[in-house]
């Protein structure tokens, strides 16, 4: 069938940051499939350049208000490998459980507000809240408690104050503890009603098989350090994150484009739950089920469920951490000392949208060196792979229904995109 | 102001976390949603009403085309409020103003530096008239929510013009510099609830310099704390370039 369809939208909605959709499709023939970011340039690399290591990481939580735990705890980790620092078991314990926080918040959002508007036929949460009150609220209690989690360990989840190199320089009471531990026993029937609201959504149908990549460790569902792993095989250390990344510029995106042993590949939840769904908790996995996603899913889509199953783990390992940290109580330890001053580390995490690298070099306790790689921007390349494989299938229906699917799938990569614009690999001269 | 005045959100070079903790703040207070009527918050919902009486503008100013928009945004509203540290100061992106701009582009895009337009990041008020600020990185929750009652009873939001070490005392925090550490509490508006030092560390500025801040008297404190030199400028140019660039350009 011959067909023109243009799509142009600008500055896409629900989408953390500034971009563009454009498709051009003329006598049926594709011309032009893009996600162009649009993002003002932010620099953050040049701007760590000659500050004293103590402050990487609160200069770079600043690069996204969703994910800056995950900054920073990236930040920290690069900093501490570089540094030489060891870290205690409590420190450990305490920033898994800060991580699980930060996911669970990001996670609810982008599930609650930003996707779940386009099943339920509205522009946003804000009718919701008249038409669906309960539903809302859910939400907001949810977010509230995640944003809870992190402000009793951190000071607050945007930005954290209390992570530092090292370690931390406060920390939470155990009756503040024990008081989260049962709210988040209680929010377990929270959990259940968003698993059983997202079970009726139904998700568009679209396969592409693709490199899914994530860290991993084997003991367990791994958020912060462990090695990088590919569905198509194979495993890096964290510090050859490069040969994993390969990064190109292109010139409709502020942010690089990245492949590893395909074309591209997508890095996020679904990633995650594809790479390691077999460290996921018990009753994630029982969510998996009822919800009707197993690994390898290969819908892009479905990384909203697979964020839902997230949800589900975090709670339930939040509170076996909280039970850890509470079996010996809290202790207030100064931060562990750096060996060195001199040095380079790389620093990863799987923050809410995919896997983060933070690279240093520093010389004297001042950083020389700085690179980024940003979950979106591994994954820009992929969502126009699957725009391009997305198109030819749906040109019988409206421009308004190809546009919308469209909105959707970006919408389902939980793009972050202030992030990306500053994701670009800078090399070590 | 109409009894449910219009509200639209922008936002420019920042990390959209401002807008983030306005969504935060419905979690305590959703009445907010039956107060004011947000018609454009393009990171929360699709709908993009042009007719807003308020706006509220997150991010800095960092490259010549952000202009025109910023103009826009003015000639709409009859109340525009800068939201957040990016807005109020440049914030952290004025980092990077610090460094020459050929070299902080080459750095990160190398020879395709070109391709993406920027010039030093400035607060909004460098390019049209700001009618209030709401500080901060981020901006604080009970702070915006008193700043949206002021703005329904019909007058702009107040923030009091006092040093943070205030609100830190009556916390009854002990002082981070008898903990070892370097804190910028002296000089910084206050309204955080002296959050920072609370949770263990030192003020780093991100709320601007309060109206008559005495730097020489501080400088004198973190000297008698042995605070070398590189440490006390990397402490004021973390959020404070542009105004440190300011007052030295006043003499």
């Amino acid at each position: 069938m011959a067909k023109n369809i243009k799509v142009d939208v600008h500055h896409i909605t629900r989408v953390e940051g500034h971009g563009n959709i454009v498709v051009d499709v003329r006598n049926g023939e594709l011309k032009q499939c893009e996600l162009q970011i649009v993002e003002t340039p932010r620099f953050f690399e040049a701007m760590l350049r000659g500050r004293p290591y103590l402050e990487s990481s609160h200069i770079t939580s600043r690069i996204c208000g969703i994910c800056a735990v995950g900054h920073a705890t990236a930040s920290l980790r690069a900093t501490e490998k570089a540094l030489g620092i060891t870290l205690s078991d409590q420190t450990v314990l305490l920033r898994r459980l800060n991580f699980h926080g930060e996911i669970m918040d990001s996670h609810i959002l982008h599930t609650y507000m930003l996707v779940a508007p386009d099943f339920l036929g509205v522009g946003s949460v804000i009718p919701l809240a008249r038409s669906a009150p309960d539903v809302v609220l859910r939400a907001l209690r949810m977010k509230k408690l995640a944003g809870d989690l992190c402000k009793t360990l951190c000071g607050r989840h945007t930005h954290p104050i209390a992570l530092t190199v090292g370690g931390f320089t406060h920390f939470p009471s155990n009756d503040e503890l024990i008081a989260l531990r049962e709210r988040l026993e209680a929010m377990r029937d929270d959990v259940d009603a968003t698993v059983e609201l997202f079970q009726k959504l139904e998700m568009p149908a679209f396969e592409r098989d693709t490199e899914y990549i994530a860290l991993h460790k084997d003991d367990e569902y791994c958020f912060i350090d462990g090695v990088i792993a590919s569905t198509d095989g194979g495993t890096w250390p964290v510090e050859k994150y490069r040969s994993v990344t390969n990064e190109d510029i292109v010139p409709h995106s502020s942010a690089k484009h990245c492949r590893n042993q395909r074309d591209a590949y997508m890095v996020g939840a679904l990633a995650r739950f594809n790479v390691n769904y077999n460290q996921l908790h018990s009753k994630a996995k029982a969510a998996a089920i009822a919800l009707g996603i197993k690994p390898k899913c290969t819908n892009p889509y479905m990384n909203s469920v697979a964020q839902i199953v997230e949800i589900v783990h975090c709670v339930e390992d939040a509170i076996i951490l909280l039970d850890k940290v509470l079996a010996k109580g809290v202790t207030w330890e100064d931060p562990a000392p750096p060996a060195r001053l001199s040095g380079e580390g790389v620093g990863a995490c799987d923050v809410p949208r995919g896997t983060l690298f933070h690279n240093y070099v520093i010389e004297d306790g001042r950083v020389v060196e700085a690179n980024c790689i940003i979950p979106t921007g591994q994954n820009l390349a992929n969502v126009e792979a699957d725009m391009r494989a997305l198109v030819p299938t749906i040109l019988d229906q409206t421009q308004e229904q190809i546009t919308q699917a469209l909105e959707m799938l970006v919408r389902a990569y939980d793009p972050c995109i202030s992030c990306s614009s500053h994701m670009l690999d800078v090399r070590f001269e | 102001m109409s009894a449910r005045p219009k509200v639209a959100f922008f936002e420019f070079t920042s990390c959209e976390g401002c807008q983030l903790t306005v969504l935060d703040a419905l979690q305590d207070h959703p009445e907010l949603l039956d107060a004011i009527e947000i018609v454009q918050f393009r990171e929360a919902m699709s709908e993009r009403g042009q007719d807003y009486q308020i706006a509220f503008i997150e991010g800095s100013c960092s490259r010549p085309s952000d202009e025109a928009k910023l103009k826009e945004i003015r000639a709409q509203a009859s109340i525009v409020i800068a939201l957040g540290a990016c807005a109020h100061l440049g914030g952290i992106n004025a980092i990077r103003n610090r460094a020459p701009l050929a070299e902080v582009r080459a750095y990160v895009y190398g020879d395709k530096a070109e391709w993406f337009e920027t010039y030093p990041a400035r607060a909004i008020s460098a390019v049209i008239p700001v009618d209030a600020v709401l500080p901060g990185c981020p901006i604080d929750r009970r702070e915006l929510v008193r700043a949206v009652t002021h703005l329904l009873q019909g007058r702009l939001p107040y923030i009091p013009d006092q040093p943070l070490c205030i609100e830190c005392k009556l916390k009854e925090n002990v002082c981070v510099y008898q903990r070892g550490k370097v804190c910028l509490g002296p000089i910084t508006l206050a309204g955080c609830d002296a959050i920072c030092p609370t949770y263990g560390d030192g003020c780093e500025g991100c709320r601007g310099l309060i109206a008559h801040p005495n730097l020489e008297s501080l400088r004198l404190v973190m000297a008698e704390h042995g605070v070398p030199e590189a440490e006390i400028e990397a402490k004021m140019t973390m959020f404070l370039t542009n105004q440190m660039e300011a007052l030295q350009e006043a003499g």
